[in-house]
């Protein structure tokens, strides 16, 4: 096997690496040069220095767009992480039905985020008008809450799964010496279980953060940034920026924009990593 | 056999990206083909609703001549997209959309001018083509009219006519009335004046035209990078109308829906409705009303001179031509426009309504700024050359003159503020003028 796979590797690596190259770092060095220019279509773009880079940074709605998204990402991943991780706990320990539960739990992460937007739109809004308050769309804090609720809802399935592979994963001699030795259930799951899923947590975190930071189906179809642009989010004005307006700056501007976002969930996304990684324990 | 399993799987994702490879391929082959012979035409079509037609129509077109036609449709909302990245290929549309003076200010560097075209010498009013300097750079395709659809037999069981009607004051007693009596009569004067994104076009572009039109009448200019909103009073004085005699609470109208509002209409819920002649297929037909039921009266604000008032007339799709494409390809293109606008076939498929197509089906309907204008099916359209032929002057569409969409977009949310109640009019001023100036100053950014 080792042979076949020394000598045939090229043949594995070539095609994938070259999809990679030609769908992924081609388009971002284009995209990289593009946001240093003027264009309408990419291939009559004109150059324009860091002008793009300038304006972008000092947009008060881009601002305020990223500072409500950086919110909106550490409120939806510490929800999304306990409640999905409190669900596994509860899944994981042989009650009748849990294959029902998890299936059921999962359930709304195959529906798309537009659907659900506009879904949850018409539920949220229906209850806003029972209660006599002011519809998601003209309260930016219910537009928040909103988020929150479309979100943990298409997400906790999702991430439950992941936390009971991991849970599962765990040793039953672990658990079984733990009991013996006197550890309480309060005891088991900080010094036994937390421990032993830390990689799950971590790429549950990962992808928590970095969803809650690109999120933009559910943004445009739960509020559309509305009102005012105070629930727009990051991919959102970076969208309206690109088709909100005419001539060629706009563009030029827009996809600034999407190279500091990019850069911006990079960096935190590795900060992350690092930060979950270094507190995973070797079983 | 791990062997050989290593081979299928190469061969698969081989032969998978020569299958991508080969797809374009064979399409360049087809045009490079067409290109040498006579020139081909790549028309990227704005308006989803024709597009059986305007594949059936490409079809005639190349039989008749030879010639290709590819006609691509942009799903709705999503042409300015579409259209961008299309440009960018080895093979762009030849044959675009713009939508107005400020949507050309992306694409100018890449209309062809059309001066001196056959097809530019059919255009029936210079006032329909697009021009910069000395160059026309798109001319209209499609002209249509808005206004108030009435539902009249309603209106005559609330014991009115559309004469009745002449003036905003006229307006106000007839709505004011029906909702005095509406748990009565069982509907309301207007359908939802819903600020969903499928339906607040009607409010911040439409109803906001003419505000703007009065005002640019009165200073005798068709364009301002500096809006001063006299008119703005009116505006305020029909939008509550709208919200206060309609079918539902003002606080709900954020989440209400164009569907909504027709579906309203439809269901007899309401006397009036505004939109525009391309309603008519959506309310004409089937189970639905016949022309008898239904008029199109002009939406009076009490400015002007309301007894000669028409329809809101006008157009916001411009055929613009590919200048980058090949010369064989524009003078193809060319051809094909002369084509659609004086053939037989051509103007029956653009003008006719049910059956007009060669195929059975029905014709795209348009009104045509061109001399081989058929009379339309469209009763909407119809009424609007009786205003017309009447005396009355058709409002322009001013509102192609609206510094961009995120104009439009906050005015949208000042008004829906302003109807829910957590905003004041003073919101909706502030986009409205403010706003205009500012986002006039970034258009030439």
């Amino acid at each position: 096997m080792e042979k076949t796979i020394k000598r045939f590797w090229p043949v594995f690596v070539i095609p994938t690496f070259g999809a990679f190259l030609i769908g992924f770092v081609w388009p971002f060095l284009q995209g990289l040069y593009l946001s240093f220019c003027r264009f309408i279509t990419i291939d009559t773009a004109s150059w324009n220095g860091i002008q793009n880079y300038i304006y972008a940074l000092t947009e008060a709605d881009f601002l305020h767009s990223f500072w409500f998204t950086a919110l909106f990402t550490v409120v939806s991943t510490i929800c999304i992480n306990v409640a999905a991780f409190a669900i596994a706990l509860a899944l994981t320990r042989n009650i009748k039905g849990t294959n029902i539960f998890r299936s059921v739990f999962f359930m709304p992460n195959l529906i798309g985020g537009i659907v659900l937007g506009y879904i949850w739109n018409i539920l949220l809004n229906c209850v806003l008008t029972l209660l006599g308050k002011p519809l998601l769309s003209l309260h930016a804090p219910y537009g928040f809450i909103g988020l929150l609720i479309l979100m943990c809802w298409q997400q906790i399935g999702y991430m439950m799964i992941i936390y009971i592979a991991g849970l599962q994963s765990i040793p039953g001699d672990y658990l079984e010496a733990a009991r013996i030795d006197g550890a309480n259930d309060r005891q088991i799951l900080w010094r036994i279980k937390i421990p032993n899923v830390m990689p799950s947590i971590t790429i549950c975190m990962f992808l928590s953060l970095t969803n809650g930071f690109k999120l933009f189906d559910q943004n445009l179809a739960l509020t559309n940034g509305e009102p005012g642009h105070l629930t727009e989010m990051l991919a959102l004005n970076i969208y309206n920026t690109f088709y909100g307006r005419s001539g060629p700056s706009w563009r030029g501007y827009g996809q600034a924009k999407a190279v500091i976002f990019c850069v911006l969930v990079i960096v935190i996304s590795l900060i992350q990593l690092r930060a979950t990684r270094s507190k995973e324990v070797q079983q | 056999m791990k062997k050989a399993f290593a081979l299928l799987l190469t061969l698969a994702m081989v032969l998978s990206l020569a299958a991508c490879g080969g797809d374009s391929g064979t399409t360049t082959d087809d045009t490079g083909d067409g290109e040498t012979a006579t020139g081909s035409v790549y028309y990227l079509n704005f308006k989803p609703e024709a597009d059986a037609q305007w594949q059936e129509l490409a079809q005639l077109y190349t039989d008749e001549t030879g010639v290709p036609v590819t006609v691509v449709t942009a799903a709705s909302n999503t042409y300015e997209q579409t259209l961008t990245s299309e440009m960018a290929k080895d093979v762009p549309p030849t044959l675009f959309h713009v939508n107005g003076i400020n949507g050309l200010l992306n694409w100018k560097d890449f209309c062809y001018d059309l001066t001196g075209s056959a097809v530019l010498g059919e255009l029936t009013s210079d006032s329909y083509a697009l021009t910069e300097g000395d160059a026309t750079l798109a001319v209209a395709m499609a002209v249509e009219s808005y206004g108030l659809i009435v539902n009249k037999t309603l209106l005559a069981e609330a014991g009115y006519s559309i004469e009745d009607i002449q003036s905003f004051e006229d307006l106000q007693a007839v709505a004011e009335d029906i909702t005095a009596r509406s748990s009565e009569l069982g509907f309301a004067a207007f359908t939802s004046a819903g600020m969903d994104s499928s339906s607040d076009w009607r409010f911040q572009t439409h109803l906001a035209n003419l505000p703007i039109y009065f005002e640019y009448e009165d200073k005798g200019i068709t364009s301002t990078d500096a809006i001063e909103g006299t008119y703005l009073d009116n505006y305020k004085a029909i939008f509550d109308l709208y919200i206060n005699n309609s079918t539902c609470d003002p606080t709900t109208l954020a989440s209400m829906t164009g569907d909504d509002s027709r579906n309203e209409f439809l269901a007899g819920e309401a006397v009036f409705y505004q939109n525009g002649s391309w309603e008519y297929p959506n309310l004409v037909g089937e189970g639905l009303f016949s022309d008898d039921d239904l008029a199109m009266i002009p939406i009076y604000i009490g400015a002007g001179d309301e007894a000669n008032q028409g329809l809101c007339t006008g157009t916001e799709n411009y055929w613009a031509v590919n200048a980058n494409a090949a010369p064989e390809d524009i003078q193809a293109t060319l051809d094909f426009m002369y084509w659609c606008v004086t053939s037989e076939t051509g103007t029956q498929a653009m003008c006719g309504g049910e059956g007009a197509m060669p195929s059975g089906g029905a014709g795209m309907g348009f009104v045509i700024p061109f001399s081989g204008n058929l009379e339309s099916s469209n009763l909407f359209m119809k009424q609007n050359d009786e205003y017309t032929a009447a005396g009355k002057t058709p409002v322009r569409w001013d509102f192609t003159t609206i510094p961009s969409q995120t104009w439009k977009n906050e005015l949208s949310s000042a008004l829906t503020a302003y109807a829910a109640g957590t905003g004041d009019w003073d919101g909706v001023v502030s986009a409205f003028v403010d706003n205009w100036a500012s986002e006039y100053a970034l258009l030439g950014a």
